[in-house]
């Protein structure tokens, strides 16, 4: 048993520790903001959880010490990370930061020109509503 | 009012606000025995109004937490001075502080010091003045 959660918690730090290179790694090498943005949010969250598990693990074991804020900083972590990546490259994208020359799609585009295409349609009709209320 | 589509930070920041405002309460009623105290218990909750602040309007926050902030701080000044002076009225030095365990029939025994409250004063006077610094700044437009 001894052998299983001590082989366990080295698991959990080492994995954490690679997971955390590869989110660098990934930072480095990828082309675009929001690819390297999907690098560091994602690999770096759950290396950072895997280390965080692991030092809970060591202090439960070896120590009996049931230490909560470690808890704690797993659930924070895993709610926080997910959004501030997303508002990085929401923010990146409607500053017009260019994605990558070979990217091929963008909804988000398509979405924006059709939703204000939309607006713009709303605001005709409302003006005609007007222009009748007003005759 | 801002009309920008924060629909994600907002609901999080709903769910992550109880989180951080414990966490600060925990490190300042923690701070006799552990790391921790009034300064960065103060500096964790108002890191929580900031947090409101990102996500919604001055006045919409204004409006969930309706307190002066300035008088917040005079409040922490006179719990500060209070603690010190009331020393003075059991004729010992200003600033000697009592400590003694009180037994409180839900909670059990518990271990309480006037320094608590004094730190009370430092939390209050932490929250008001970065909360004063950072709305005067936020609201110039």
């Amino acid at each position: 048993m001894n052998a299983i959660i001590e082989f366990l918690i080295g698991f959990f730090i080492l994995v954490g520790a690679l997971l955390s290179l590869v989110a660098a790694f990934g930072v480095i090498r990828l082309p675009d903001v929001y690819t390297r943005n999907h690098a560091a949010s994602k690999s770096a969250t759950l290396g950072v959880m895997c280390i965080l598990l692991g030092a809970f693990l060591y202090f439960y074991h070896l120590e009996g010490h049931f230490n909560s804020r470690l808890i704690l900083g797993f659930v924070f972590l895993f709610m926080t990370s997910p959004v501030a990546g997303h508002l990085i490259s929401r923010a990146a994208y409607h500053s017009g930061v260019p994605l990558w020359n070979k990217s091929v799609r963008d909804d988000l585009k398509r979405d924006m020109k059709k939703a204000s295409a939309g607006n713009k349609d709303d605001l005709k009709k409302n003006n005609k509503k007007k222009a009748l209320v007003s005759k | 009012m801002r009309t920008t589509n924060n629909v994600i930070l907002q609901t999080s920041i709903k769910i992550l606000l109880f989180f951080i405002v414990l966490y600060s309460v925990y490190i300042f009623t923690a701070g006799h025995y552990y790391p921790g105290g009034g300064f960065i218990g103060g500096l964790m909750t108002a890191g929580a109004i900031v947090l409101l602040l990102i996500a919604y309007d001055i006045k919409t926050v204004a409006k969930i937490l309706p307190v002066n902030y300035r008088i917040l701080t005079a409040v922490g000044l006179i719990f500060a001075i209070g603690t010190s002076a009331g020393a003075l009225l059991f004729n010992v030095p200003f600033l000697t502080h009592a400590f003694g365990h009180v037994v409180i029939p839900v909670l059990g025994d518990i271990s309480l010091h006037t320094a608590t409250l004094f730190d009370l004063g430092v939390y209050f006077v932490v929250v008001g003045v970065t909360m004063t610094i950072i709305q005067t700044i936020g609201e110039d437009e």
